[in-house]
């Protein structure tokens, strides 16, 4: 194959060599036909080389002022370009207006340089600095597996006999997947998101095995994270509590199914982002919290209330406990001085009508109860 | 330069005519392909043939040859496959629909018997999926919604799988695995009712918690009031008539001074207030 590749390399540079002296290189497609048979080209392809139009070879000096680009063809013109195609000067002779420089030798540098690319093109396609984390299938001319390359410097043949494939293995690569309601054990649906870490622990397996490793990696773990989910009711898994234990169930089945495959690919880790209720039960689930806070509400009131009331049985039971104290001592006069104090205080701020005399009929003063107890109440709305 | 030409003319026509020859007659297979050559319509032979057992390196990858113009060679992939179903809606045993997403993982292990029944990969992944599809519902209507949610889904997965490698391997396929990705509700009314659910379930969670709350709350009250109880009547059990007594006593000033409202008392005069008022 390579001897192949150097003859048409060689053939290559013949041609282009050739047509060096006319001027651009870049011409090199069209030049080599119209300039060395000038017969046949200019009036039936008026694309040619220089562009300006048809030019007809056959007229004297008719593209004279060319510079050098093209000249008007005579016959002899003819004869002395197609000079090493034709059969007439098979023997050499009359010598080319193209050459390349001369070696001191007089020898060609033809080679020289082809040998020089050669060497050049060999060195860079066989050496392979492979980097950390970094390695490489060779293949023989993209088919036969024939090595792995770790990393350092690895050698191989030549680009086009061996190819090959560098590829990082140990990276981590993550896999995020959005948001996607998920069917608990429980029948409810949470709103989970989650992403996967994975690298490749054979990289021939990896990209020999599977038609398409990377959805492979994004389909196992689906599979691993709603299998792993529908064991858990909606509760621990929104809760976070079951979260580590989910995260362990889906890398576990995740690496026995890419296992199973033959997949060559290592899961790092599996990692739960977002557990949630579904958008439309939020407020639902909100409201669960909310009564948790009226429930605790509920509580301190009660609290509160028993606080107040305890303190006050205690300073009621106190307050008694110290006047029957003293009342123990003289029952009579504590009695008696408490009736007369207790009379006097209520007495004192109250209206009073004392009735003696057995035969009187009692007359109670109606109108002027009534007018008293109405005062208060005009005033009170005349205030407001 | 022409002198090249002149001295190496037949030997560089030799290298151009070998070299077509060359790249008529060999062609490299890659390991992740089976080469199928079929001579004037008939396979003759399989290149690296997928084999379990041969390790890469091994497989017979690489160049073969064929005859140039008679043999055609028809690559087929050696690698495991894709075969994807997505949004199959499945009709359970007990009636519940359900939207189910799934995916096959197989390898063609017989590439000439896949080349006659289905041509080539993309025709043969439209027969599979048909397969799959009628495999799933057959199975998955035999089982109850809950079941398809837990464990038992890796039997009915097994079953599936049995059915369907059966039925591929007509095709030269081989099913690796089957594997229910997904087995969710149906948008619209089935998925809305669980949200009703959920919510329902939720709002039933909520009123628990709000009626616990209140139930502590009297029981702590409760228990306030009964402690209260005992204290006093720890206190004024000592006299109970002292108690009396005395509460009356609190009891007036309570009423008539700290009390709304003005008062007017009819006293007769042999209240006991008047004995020395009286004279007696």
């Amino acid at each position: 194959m390579r001897i192949f590749d150097g003859f048409k390399q060689q053939i290559g540079l013949a041609m282009a060599g050739k047509k060096n002296p006319w001027g651009k290189p870049n011409e090199n497609g069209d030049g080599d036909g119209s300039d060395s048979s000038g017969e046949s080209s200019s009036d039936d392809k008026p694309d040619g080389p220089g562009k300006d139009g048809p030019r007809n070879p056959w007229l004297p000096g008719g593209g004279g002022s060319d510079d050098g680009k093209r000249r008007s063809a005579s016959i002899e013109d003819i004869f002395k370009n197609r000079g090493p195609e034709g059969p007439r000067r098979a023997g050499g002779g009359g010598g080319p207006t193209l050459r390349m420089p001369e070696r001191p030798g007089g020898g060609s540098w033809l080679p020289v340089l082809l040998v020089g690319a050669a060497a050049v093109w060999v060195i860079f396609s066989s050496v392979h600095f492979i980097q950390p984390g970094e390695q490489a299938t060779v293949t023989r001319f993209g088919g036969k597996y024939v090595d792995s390359f770790s990393q350092g410097t690895n050698w191989s043949l030549p680009y086009p006999i061996d190819i090959v494939e560098i590829e990082n293995v140990e990276a981590a690569r993550i896999e995020e997947v959005p948001s996607k309601l998920i069917l608990t054990g429980d029948q409810n649906l949470v709103d989970l998101s989650y992403s996967v870490r994975w690298n490749i622990n054979d990289l021939s397996l990896f990209q020999f095995q599977l038609a398409d490793p990377i959805e492979t990696v994004r389909e196992a773990a689906e599979t691993a994270m709603r299998a792993s989910v529908a064991e858990k009711t909606l509760d621990t898994v929104i809760s976070g509590e079951g979260r580590a234990d989910i995260q362990g169930n889906v890398q576990t089945r995740m690496q026995g199914i890419l296992d199973a495959y033959g997949a060559g690919i290592s899961v790092l880790g599996v990692e739960v982002d977002k557990t949630d209720p579904p958008e439309s039960v939020v407020e639902a689930f909100n409201d669960v919290l909310a009564a948790q806070q009226d429930a605790e509400r509920e509580l301190n009131g009660a609290r509160r209330y028993s606080q107040r009331l305890l303190a006050r049985a205690e300073g009621d039971a106190e307050q008694f406990n110290q006047i029957y104290g003293e009342y123990r001592l003289a029952p009579q006069v504590t009695r008696r001085r408490m009736y007369y104090e207790t009379m006097e205080a209520v007495l004192s701020r109250t209206d009073k009508t004392i009735i003696d005399a057995d035969g009187v009929t009692p007359y109670l003063p109606l109108r002027e109860v009534e007018r008293r107890s109405a005062e208060p109440a005009a005033p009170a709305t005349g205030g407001q | 330069m022409n002198s090249i030409w002149t001295r190496f003319r037949l030997p560089i026509i030799a290298a151009i005519v070998a070299l077509a020859a060359t790249a008529s007659t060999l062609f490299v297979t890659p390991e992740t392909q089976q080469a199928v050559i079929i001579r004037t319509g008939e396979p003759q032979d399989i290149v690296n043939m997928y084999n379990p057992e041969d390790p890469y390196g091994l497989t017979g990858a690489g160049i073969w040859w064929r005859i140039p113009f008679v043999d055609r060679v028809q690559m087929v992939e050696r690698r495991v496959l894709d075969l994807d179903m997505d949004n199959e809606q499945v009709l359970t045993s007990d009636q519940q629909r359900l939207r189910v997403n799934a995916y096959a993982r197989y390898r063609i292990i017989q590439p000439v018997t896949m080349i006659e029944r289905a041509g080539d990969e993309s025709r043969l992944n439209v027969q599979l999926a048909r397969i799959l599809r009628s495999a799933l519902r057959q199975e998955l209507g035999r089982r109850t919604f809950a079941s398809l949610l837990t464990a038992e889904r890796g039997n009915a997965m097994s079953r599936i799988r049995e059915t369907l490698d059966t039925q591929s391997r007509e095709y030269g396929a081989q099913i690796i695995d089957v594997r229910i990705k997904a087995a969710d509700l149906p948008e619209g009314t089935p998925l809305q009712a669980a949200f009703t659910r959920m919510i329902s379930e939720r709002q039933e969670q909520a009123e628990t918690i709000r009626a616990q709350g209140r139930k502590n709350a009297q029981i702590i009250r409760a228990e306030a009031d009964a402690q209260a109880a005992s204290t006093y009547a720890a206190a004024y059990g000592k006299d109970p008539d002292f108690y009396d007594f005395y509460r009356a006593m609190e009891s007036y000033r309570q009423t008539f001074i700290n009390g709304e409202g003005d008062s007017t008392m009819v006293l007769d005069a042999d209240n006991e207030y008047f004995n020395q008022f009286n004279g007696r």
